[in-house]
């Protein structure tokens, strides 16, 4: 975090605003003069008066990981007008589907070879089974489902880390319909 | 008071004219929807963005707007980012239990493929021992 409200370096927000950077101005220790596009993409898509707002909402210790998160999302909104960061929570959703799918097969593989491991003492008729399945394991904890147009419930946050990269490359609106199948990241 | 006001044009307002940007996509029976958009977007950002896009788009761009409102709302740190984060590990997470899984299979085929190889040599060498005629049980 560095602050930039010197008399020689206004912060990116003051000087794309013009302004005078005032010594605890609100911006500047979140949009160093160095990373100009950060603000113009905050402004662009919240406006510096409703990023005002966010913050001093929030405890300063919060501040950095909002003005962060605001920074991708506004960055996912201009890439994707259309979805945003929505297009990439659909896009992580379906993979995660897709490989519940793949950890569930790959189980039932397991349970059965594992079984075929286990000596039998008896030759057994066709159709008969002298096992009891075992249930999946390693299920994957259930996520947020939040799709386009429903309502969800519950939220799931991790604090901290943000996303490295958009799990997307470069798709425009016509392609979020697509199923993803690549690696996410 | 006109009735017909879309829930932009009512909060904000003002007269309602025929093509409002928001009226199709903030209907005045679901107020707060468009509340919580002013609040975290604006609605002069909102009418911007919507008027950027073709007409056959707006419907699901202002659906993913008010998406991410939402998320805004209930956690004001990291909005969306921090499911998409939360997503991101998940398949992480996944993908490594998928190898860990999938090398315990191909240990056991070969476990298995091993064992059938031994039974079938152990079954061989009763035959050919029988077949001699020898036995060391007698």
């Amino acid at each position: 975090m560095s602050s930039s409200s010197s008399y020689n370096s206004p912060c990116a927000a003051c000087k794309l605003l013009r302004r005078k950077c005032m010594p605890g101005c609100i911006f500047a220790p979140y949009f160093p003069p160095e990373e100009p596009q950060k603000f113009v993409n905050v402004h662009k898509i919240f406006g510096a008066s409703n990023v005002t707002k966010l913050l001093n909402e929030l405890l300063p210790h919060q501040r950095e990981d909002a003005v962060n998160s605001l920074a991708y999302e506004a960055e996912a909104r201009v890439r994707d007008p259309v979805y945003g960061c929505v297009g990439a929570i659909t896009f992580l959703q379906r993979q995660v589907q897709r490989l519940q799918k793949e950890l569930d097969a790959a189980n039932a593989d397991l349970i059965r070879f594992a079984c075929n491991d286990i000596p039998t003492a008896l030759p057994q008729a066709p159709g008969t089974s002298s096992f009891q399945p075992l249930t999946p394991r390693n299920r994957l904890p259930e996520f947020n489902r939040r799709n386009i147009g429903n309502e969800g419930g519950g939220f799931y946050q991790v604090p901290g880390a943000l996303p490295y990269s958009f799990p997307w490359n470069d798709a425009s609106s016509g392609d979020i319909n697509d199923g993803g199948g690549e690696g996410g990241m | 008071m006109n009735p017909g006001r879309c829930a932009a044009c009512r909060y904000l307002r003002r007269k309602c004219p025929p093509d409002c940007i928001f009226s199709p996509y903030f209907p005045p029976n679901v107020p707060q929807r468009f509340v919580s958009v002013h609040r975290i977007y604006g609605a002069s950002n909102v009418a911007k963005l919507l008027q950027q896009l073709p007409s056959h788009l707006r419907a699901e761009a202002a659906e993913s707007l008010c998406m991410e409102v939402q998320y805004r709302i209930e956690d004001p740190v990291y909005g969306c980012v921090g499911l998409i984060s939360s997503l991101q590990q998940q398949i992480h997470d996944a993908e490594k239990q998928l190898a860990k899984t999938q090398a315990e299979i191909a240990f056991l085929k070969s476990h298995a493929q091993h064992s059938q190889v031994a039974l079938l040599d152990d079954a061989a060498n009763l035959g050919f021992s029988n077949h001699q005629g020898s036995s060391g049980f007698m």
